[in-house]
């Protein structure tokens, strides 16, 4: 192990929980990112990647600043792209594949509903950074469950064929969700520091809201008693190495390049 | 869902985005999308992404009247020996602009 790797590990807990935020963001954009030239159409096609983008401006803020209050010389780019899959804490969900148009809608609109209560309240941390970046992502992340809720809409309440579709991915992913509420060692240290949002509390409210939304579209609200997690802890699904292999080639090859 | 029988495209809208208020709305391009509402998501993203503008009109193509090109000659050719009608015989105060 370099002396810079271990570096990355030995951070605290603040370091862990902008992970624990940060990640789902590159992972999701990266996601988003595999559809680029793969529509469904032009319009859709950029519109996902626009929410990609806007994803990773997000991780940058995150991770400039893990790596301002890291001891060593870390990077931005050495967090992204040189952890190893336990390292990453992004949540189960956001490593879903984009089997359908449905299910990269799906994936958003459930992560979205999620991503705008947790920015709402980051804004009130006794962090003054992540109070900032939190100011700054909220309209983004806005017009991510905008376009999100929309589409669950109109596939939902589109044609037999969509409503299948966009039903089938709800309920496929519906066992993701109850892990974004969850908190790990590192979270609860941050929630008790006034810097971290206690997740647990959001639950209600998120439900409510998904809920919402999906019986405006027609469909039905899954019921479950069983949720898959792991990814907070860093005990990723399948999908995860494949995701990784591919974001990570160029610096893994190139280590160091830059354009 | 309305969708253009024939080819299965959603219908055609044509985008106007004002660039900055004081200005007019321009006619920035046309792009596919199923109703008004996915219209003017699609015009934000495809054509405002490097902040082009603060305001945009779509308009589905179907509703504009064109001028037909084969009937250029009656329709436009007429003006072209009438410069008399430029208002270049005026001199205009340095205020005014966008004349």
């Amino acid at each position: 192990m370099s002396s810079k790797q271990e570096n990355i590990r030995l951070h605290g807990d603040k370091i862990k929980y902008i992970y624990g935020i940060a990640d789902n963001s590159l992972i999701l954009g990266q996601r988003l990112g595999e559809l680029t030239g793969h529509g469904p159409t032009l319009e859709t096609d950029i519109a996902l990647t626009n929410i990609s983008l806007d994803l990773f401006g997000q991780v940058r803020s995150y991770f400039q600043y893990a790596a301002q209050i890291s001891d060593g010389e870390v990077t931005e780019d050495d967090l992204a792209f040189l952890r190893t899959e336990r390292e990453y804490l992004n949540v189960l969900l956001v490593e879903q594949p984009n089997t359908d148009f449905a299910f990269s809608i799906g994936r958003q609109f459930l992560f979205d509903h999620f991503h705008i209560l947790l920015m709402t309240e980051l804004q009130k941390s006794k962090d003054d950074t992540l109070v900032a970046i939190a100011k700054k992502s909220i309209k983004e992340v806005n017009y991510h469950k905008r376009f999100s809720s929309d589409w669950v809409k109109r596939l939902g309440d589109g044609t037999e064929e969509s409503k299948e579709k966009m039903q089938t991915a709800i309920n496929d992913l519906w066992r993701f969700t109850d892990e974004l509420f969850h908190t790990t060692e590192a979270d609860e240290a941050m929630i008790k520091a006034g810097i971290g949002v206690d997740v647990k509390q959001l639950k209600d409210t998120y439900y409510k809201n998904v809920s919402e939304i999906l019986e405006e579209a027609t469909l039905d609200v899954p019921e479950l008693k069983y949720f898959q997690k792991g990814g907070k802890k860093g005990i990723h699904s399948e999908h995860m190495g494949f995701i990784l292999s591919e974001m990570q080639y160029m610096q893994r090859a190139y280590p160091g390049a830059k354009w | 869902m309305s969708t253009d029988k024939k080819t299965k495209n959603w219908p055609l809208w044509e985008i106007f985005v004002r660039s900055k208020n004081g200005l007019e709305h321009r006619h920035f391009g046309s792009l596919h999308a199923a109703d008004a509402d996915m219209a003017l998501e699609n015009a934000r993203d495809v054509y405002t992404r490097r902040s082009e503008g603060v305001s945009i009109w779509v308009v589905e193509s179907i509703n504009i009247t064109a001028s037909n090109p084969e009937h250029n000659g009656e329709m436009f050719e007429p003006a072209a020996d009438k410069v008399y009608r430029h208002p270049t015989f005026y001199e205009l105060p340095d205020e005014v602009k966008h004349m």
